[in-house]
């Protein structure tokens, strides 16, 4: 009895313990490094004498520009790609039953995406 | 010498014969032997042709080395005694031999030097992999593992007949420059467009890879694609339309791998993505172009299969493999996480890591020839692989919320796998001239100048930015169990649907029409029955008694006659 209860006692403190990313000052702190790096970076775009394979790369500060607009358009092109493209995950699980298959599916698909968007929004933290 | 004239692939079909009759560590070991050796033999190998014979009027090279196989052969040996290493503790039989076979499959096809060796590898690759798919034992993999095979066969059926038609047309069937001035050219495009996973025919990949076992996928992911970049490279360089589709195979499935929950399913995608980049550099064509393509493929294995392997141990050692089941596991799974992160920095090309060193050769081979919009989307995808692929695998698998799991790091053969492949990422990404002098062409290429390293780093750290600015937001898409409809939903619901509806028209019709001919056909008979009512004969309904009576006279009369004989 006695060990199992060490066990258990070791397991709780397991659960306790406190990982680097539990506490919001490192999470800030790796955050403020990352923005600085991303300052620094287009500041030395200015210092730096690139050479220049192509005329767009003269505007000011082409590439981060590119990146974060690139990503965020592919961003709501997903999201809006979900709209049409999402079913419930177990939506080719029986294949054999084909013909109902279609019509209660896609509804099925619609609904849990409503019911899925509050669950997902939990999951997600920044 | 004898050894020289042993293609490279025979080893390792011997290896799968020798474990499937041993177990245990004899097995391991000898398993882990045999890449080993296949590769200090491979070093020593010179260019040439090693192996000729006749076949009918056919002159057949089944084993001819230059730069080009070398090249593939090499990262081949070192892919397969990674994912030899990785598999170590899986003790079936199926998945040790299917290993094997394939690998050696995958060597036969990119050294052999005619249409019809290829074509026999091309087909064994695809019978020897689907193995690694079936060894999951679920319904799920079985019927992936099944279209994988189906449409792996129809290439290899495709290059066939594409290697008939060429034999006919120029009289022999060695594997060089083909083009696409032919109907054979076009035949043979598609089979290796096909199995290179071009946008429509793509679907094979991600329906059956996440399929797979954790240590399956690895394997799956070294072979079957780089086989055909191989092939588009020897038959297809300088193909402008290989520039084209490329460009689209890097774009496409960054969407997909953005909304997409199971996590090994994004880096099937990325797979597509990252061999997009190859195709354009084939087709482009130039020295720098074609010697970036085998560079990236040469890093691709190592890389794709270094994330493969972490999500493997992920998968392993939590059962699960969804990210919105996953989170938070970097708590107990340190080393996983970092090596992940090393596979995931490789990928996206940050600089010092190995995708770095060969992409950005195709980057500037497409602006030096003028592929100005080509050049764009290749920048595009590159902010979105490592959106996906660098940002989201680590991020939803390791950190993100706290999921509640806890478990530990994989076992320690998965473990040193992971860290070979994360150290020859590094290695490459911090001393190239290594891996530059192995190519083909010699370029002089030098990819650390601070043009590059300052673009390549704006980009990625402001994609990074854009990933934190909309989770922040929370305009980032959240990770929903779900399925995602790609091109496979034309035959796996939209044809066996249309069929089945067409099917039940045709039922139906059919049985209609069999109702009012057995209808007719009864009016027929009562009819005919009804005009010879009566009449005691062949077509009437009934009979008169006065019928009966005689024939029982006739039966009297015969038992009568015989009894008089007898």
């Amino acid at each position: 009895m006695d060990i199992n209860k060490k066990e258990k006692e070791k397991e709780k403190e397991k659960d306790n313990k406190q990982y680097f990313f539990d506490n919001p000052k490192n999470t800030k702190w790796v955050m403020n490094i990352f923005y600085a790096c991303c300052v620094l970076v287009v500041v030395l775009d200015f210092v730096i004498n690139r050479h220049v394979y192509h005329s767009w790369e003269n505007l000011p500060a082409f590439y981060p520009i590119y990146g974060f607009i690139g990503c965020v358009v592919l961003v709501v092109i997903a999201r809006w790609m979900r709209t049409f493209l999402m079913r419930s995950e177990d939506y080719y699980d029986d294949e054999n039953s084909l013909e109902k298959a279609t019509d209660e599916n896609a509804h099925q698909g619609a609904n849990n995406q409503t019911e899925n968007k509050k669950i997902g929004d939990h999951n997600v933290d920044a | 010498m004898w050894m020289l004239e042993l293609p490279p692939f025979t080893l390792f079909f011997i290896g799968g014969l020798i474990a499937a009759m041993t177990s245990g560590k004899l097995r391991g070991a000898i398993m882990v032997a045999i890449p080993v050796i296949s590769a200090m033999h491979l070093w020593t190998v010179p260019e040439g042709i090693h192996l000729q014979l006749t076949f009918l009027d056919y002159e057949l090279v089944p084993y001819r080395a230059d730069k080009l196989s070398l090249m593939f052969g090499y990262v081949f040996h070192i892919a397969a005694f990674i994912s030899i290493i990785y598999s170590l503790h899986v003790k079936d039989t199926v998945q040790q031999v299917a290993a094997m076979l394939y690998a050696g499959s995958a060597l036969g096809a990119v050294f052999a030097g005619d249409l019809l060796t290829l074509f026999v590898f091309w087909e064994l690759l695809a019978f020897t992999s689907v193995f690694l798919i079936w060894a999951r034992r679920t319904s799920r993999a079985y019927h992936a593992g099944m279209r994988y095979l189906i449409i792996q066969v129809l290439s290899g059926v495709i290059l066939l007949v594409g290697a008939l038609f060429y034999a006919s047309e120029t009289g022999s069937l060695s594997f060089e420059y083909i083009g696409l001035d032919s109907i054979a050219g076009w035949l043979i495009f598609i089979a290796f467009g096909i199995k290179c996973a071009f946008p429509f025919a793509h679907t094979w990949l991600t329906d059956a890879y996440p399929e797979a076992t954790p240590t399956g996928t690895v394997l799956l992911s070294a072979f079957t694609t780089k086989v055909a970049v191989y092939a588009l490279a020897r038959a297809y360089p300088g193909t402008e339309l290989l520039v084209y589709i490329g460009a689209a195979m890097t774009c496409f499935p960054i969407f997909f791998a953005v909304i997409e929950n199971d996590l090994r399913r994004v880096l099937a995608y990325s797979l597509i993505n990252q061999v997009g980049f190859m195709v354009v550099g084939i087709g482009i064509g130039t020295a720098l172009a074609i010697n970036g393509a085998i560079a990236h493929a040469f890093n691709d294995v190592i890389f794709k299969g270094l994330l493969f392997m972490s999500m493997g141990a992920v998968l392993h050692m939590t059962g699960r493999i969804n990210g919105s089941d996953l989170g938070g596991l970097y708590k107990t799974m340190p080393k996983t996480t970092i090596l992940c992160i090393v596979g995931a920095a490789s990928i996206s090309a940050f600089p010092l890591f190995s995708g770095f060193v060969s992409k950005s050769m195709v980057m500037s081979a497409a602006l030096e020839n003028g592929f100005d919009w080509i050049w764009l989307m290749l920048l595009f995808a590159s902010a979105g692989v490592f959106h996906h692929a660098g940002i989201k695998i680590p991020y939803f698998a390791f950190f993100a919320h706290d999921s509640g799991l806890r478990a530990s790091d994989p076992p320690r053969n998965m473990l040193f796998a992971m860290f070979i492949a994360a150290s020859l990422c590094v290695a490459i990404g911090i001393y190239p001239a290594a891996l530059y002098s192995l190519l083909p062409y010699d370029t002089g290429y030098n990819p650390y100048d601070a043009t590059h390293v300052l673009a390549q780093t704006q980009l990625l750290l402001f994609s990074a930015l854009a990933f934190v600015w909309l989770n922040l937001r929370n305009m980032y898409p959240p990770e929903l169990r779900s399925t995602n409809l790609d091109v496979d939903w034309i035959y796996r619901r939209a044809i066996p649907n249309v069929l089945a509806k067409v099917f039940a028209v045709i039922w139906q019709a059919d049985g209609a029409m069999r109702n009012a001919v057995r209808g007719k056909l009864s009016q027929c008979q009562s009819f005919i029955a009804s005009k010879h009512k009566g009449l005691g004969g062949l077509l009437s309904g009934s009979y008169p008694s006065g019928n009966m009576v005689l024939w029982v006279a006739v039966l009297l009369a015969s038992y009568l006659f015989l009894g008089f004989i007898g």
